[in-house]
């Protein structure tokens, strides 16, 4: 899949002239050794505003994001952070940016807040501020009664919390989270997603990565699509899934020995009622404006799916339609 | 612009943010510095078993100088030695080998301001710190014992920190290519041998001649060879000598370190 023109050369996804980005790339590249991770992507990271990397394993979110963070050299292209070339103020830009990286990091040899106080003495922090910061963002994360307990036997939940407060300890105005809540409960999830919301509304720029369409969708205000190190699209939530996706979609389960002769046949049936028909090893996916219409016209026809449920498209559908495969395999 | 050109080289070793580094191993070993107090007793139990009881038997050997001293005050000082370079190579052999592959440490210092030269000489210092611990306790020692005819001698805890600064530096720049537990084996593989034949039990003209000469580029031989000349009073140019080359040794080791953590870390 190449990337959209119309996306190049629309204005929602670089909505800023580069003076005013935090984060300007054109062109950047990485490669390890003759493979290419990331190949010659644009964007631009407004201050404020809440960015995402969607895309699935190995696409090259997380190369994009050491690069961004000056960890990884570039390989080719462009990018300033806070205004400033990586290679040369690599210090000055680490000093004012948080990283929450995919691993989570923590040190094992000390307590969740000296954790949190030492990272901030890496800050250069007197060791009173970084003391007082440590008991603040504990707070923040609520972890302040694991305060003196060691990291090894917190929840991966709770490590990610630490991980996230220990970003936090230079108040930093840009903050990279590379998948923040990956491998955790719906509820630890929503807990990190609402500390993310607030930060914010404080006023924090925040560049994530994540393979979920629903974190994209919940706190992204604009998001790039990442296939294959390559950005294949890119806009807000809503106006992805309106260029790229139907309204409504309908999802139909058959038995298995049915899905075969079905071909071409839902297309005919269809005709005029459906914008698009996927089909999945597990179900068909009928892209339509009215979703309830398509599920009658099945109906009509006498097929009989096993099950077949009508929903608003989702990021899903626009990755989908973009790459051909599902963002989760 | 002196500003500039330091943040601009990723090796930079002025920044002083090293220091965070060895902060950050006080506060771990302040709540398990029961660790450290092991590597204390070692050299000790040399000093007795042969001080005390080899001395027995081989009563007065030749010192530096060639006046004769007895025998455990010839073994004293390379004992001390021993203290500082076997505090430096734990930390910077086995500790480092975790908190580079295992605890990814480094991973997340390096997130922060400091670069990799500040994790070299943070860990560096940090490690020779733990030598001198030993070797101003068995200083102690020493003086407890009367085993330092020489005033002189007071130098050398301070001396034996650029024996530190080369086992550490040489310690952590062989970790930085280790790949399994089982190469660590290595460490004592070398260490081993490097303590017993450095001079340390019995003068170098003990040796016949290709291997006296090779004796001389072991790191311990030039640091027991300096603190012996120290405690014994027999100062002679050649301590020159011996400073120059563990400090370069050092160098050496802190420049590997850098390139190795930047190519293992900074991908
Ligand atoms: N140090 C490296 N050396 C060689 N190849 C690498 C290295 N780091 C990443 N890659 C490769 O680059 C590609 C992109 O990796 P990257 O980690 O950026 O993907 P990602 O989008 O973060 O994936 P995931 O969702 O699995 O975290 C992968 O194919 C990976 O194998
Ligand atoms: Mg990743």
């Amino acid at each position: 899949m190449t990337a959209d023109p119309r996306y190049h050369r629309g204005p929602m996804a670089q909505a800023q002239s580069p003076e005013s980005s935090l984060i300007h790339a054109r062109g950047l590249t990485k490669r390890f050794g003759d493979f290419t991770a990331v190949d010659a992507i644009d964007f631009d990271v407004a201050p404020g505003e809440a960015f995402g990397f969607l895309g699935p394993n190995g696409a090259g979110k997380t190369s994009t994001m050491r690069m961004i963070g000056c960890v990884s050299p570039k390989t080719e292209g462009t990018l300033t952070v806070l205004g400033m070339e990586p290679a040369t103020y690599g210090p000055l830009i680490r000093a004012r940016i948080g990283v929450v990286p995919q691993e989570d990091t923590l040190d094992q040899e000390m307590t969740v807040r000296d954790n949190l106080v030492i990272y901030g003495r890496y800050f250069n922090l007197p060791r009173a501020e970084a003391r007082r910061r440590a008991d603040q963002l504990l707070d923040f994360v609520q972890l302040t009664e694991r305060a003196e307990s060691s990291v090894e036997p917190l929840s991966g939940g709770m490590k990610r919390r630490l991980t996230i407060a220990r970003s936090l300890i230079n108040e930093p105005s840009l903050l990279l989270l590379d998948e923040p809540t990956t491998g955790l409960d719906p509820q630890a999830r929503h807990l990190l997603w609402d500390r993310l919301y607030r930060l914010k509304q404080r006023g924090t720029t925040l560049v994530l990565t994540t393979h979920y369409m629903d974190e994209a969708e919940q706190l992204c205000d604009r998001l790039v699509v990442m296939d294959k190190a390559r950005i294949v699209a890119g806009g807000s939530p809503r106006e992805l899934i309106d260029q790229y996706s139907s309204r409504e979609v309908l999802e139909l389960r058959f038995a298995s020995d049915i899905v075969e002769s079905l071909d071409g046949q839902l297309e005919q049936l269809l005709d005029g009622r459906a914008e698009r028909v996927e089909r999945l090893p597990d179900r068909v996916l009928v892209y339509a404006a009215d979703g309830e219409a398509a599920a009658v016209a099945v109906h009509a026809a006498g097929l009989r799916p096993e099950s077949s449920l009508v929903r608003r498209s989702t990021l899903e559908d626009v990755f989908l339609r973009l790459t051909g495969r599902s963002l989760i395999e | 612009m002196t500003v500039l050109s330091r943040v601009s080289s990723p090796f930079a070793f002025g920044s002083g943010r090293a220091r965070f580094l060895i902060e950050r191993n006080v506060y771990v070993y302040r709540r398990t510095y029961m660790t450290l107090v092991s590597g204390f007793f070692e050299p000790l139990f040399y000093l007795l078993a042969m001080g005390f009881g080899l001395g027995v038997l081989v009563g007065q050997v030749p010192g530096p100088d060639g006046r004769d001293i007895s025998y455990t005050v010839f073994i004293a000082p390379a004992l001390l030695a021993a203290s500082a370079m076997n505090g430096a190579i734990y930390d910077s052999t086995f500790n480092v080998f975790f908190k580079l592959n295992y605890e990814k440490v480094y991973n997340a210092v390096l997130a922060t301001p400091l670069g990799v030269g500040d994790v070299a000489l943070g860990e560096i210092i940090w490690a020779l710190i733990r030598g001198q611990l030993y070797a101003i306790g068995f200083m102690g020692v020493v003086l407890l014992l009367g085993l330092m005819p020489s005033a002189w001698g007071l130098l050398a805890v301070p001396a034996s920190v650029l024996l530190g600064f080369a086992a550490a530096g040489l310690g952590m720049a062989a970790t930085s290519f280790m790949k399994t537990w089982q190469d660590l084996d290595l460490v004592q593989l070398v260490v081993l041998p490097v303590f017993l034949f450095s001079g340390t039990f019995y003068p170098l003209s003990v040796y016949p001649e290709p291997l006296r000469t090779i004796v001389q580029f072991s790191p311990l031989y030039r640091g027991t060879d300096l603190i012996r000349r120290l405690m014994t009073g027999a100062l002679d140019p050649v301590m020159l000598l011996d400073l120059g080359y563990l400090a370069l040794l050092g160098m050496v080791g802190l420049a590997i370190v850098s390139r190795r953590l930047d190519k293992l870390l900074l991908k």
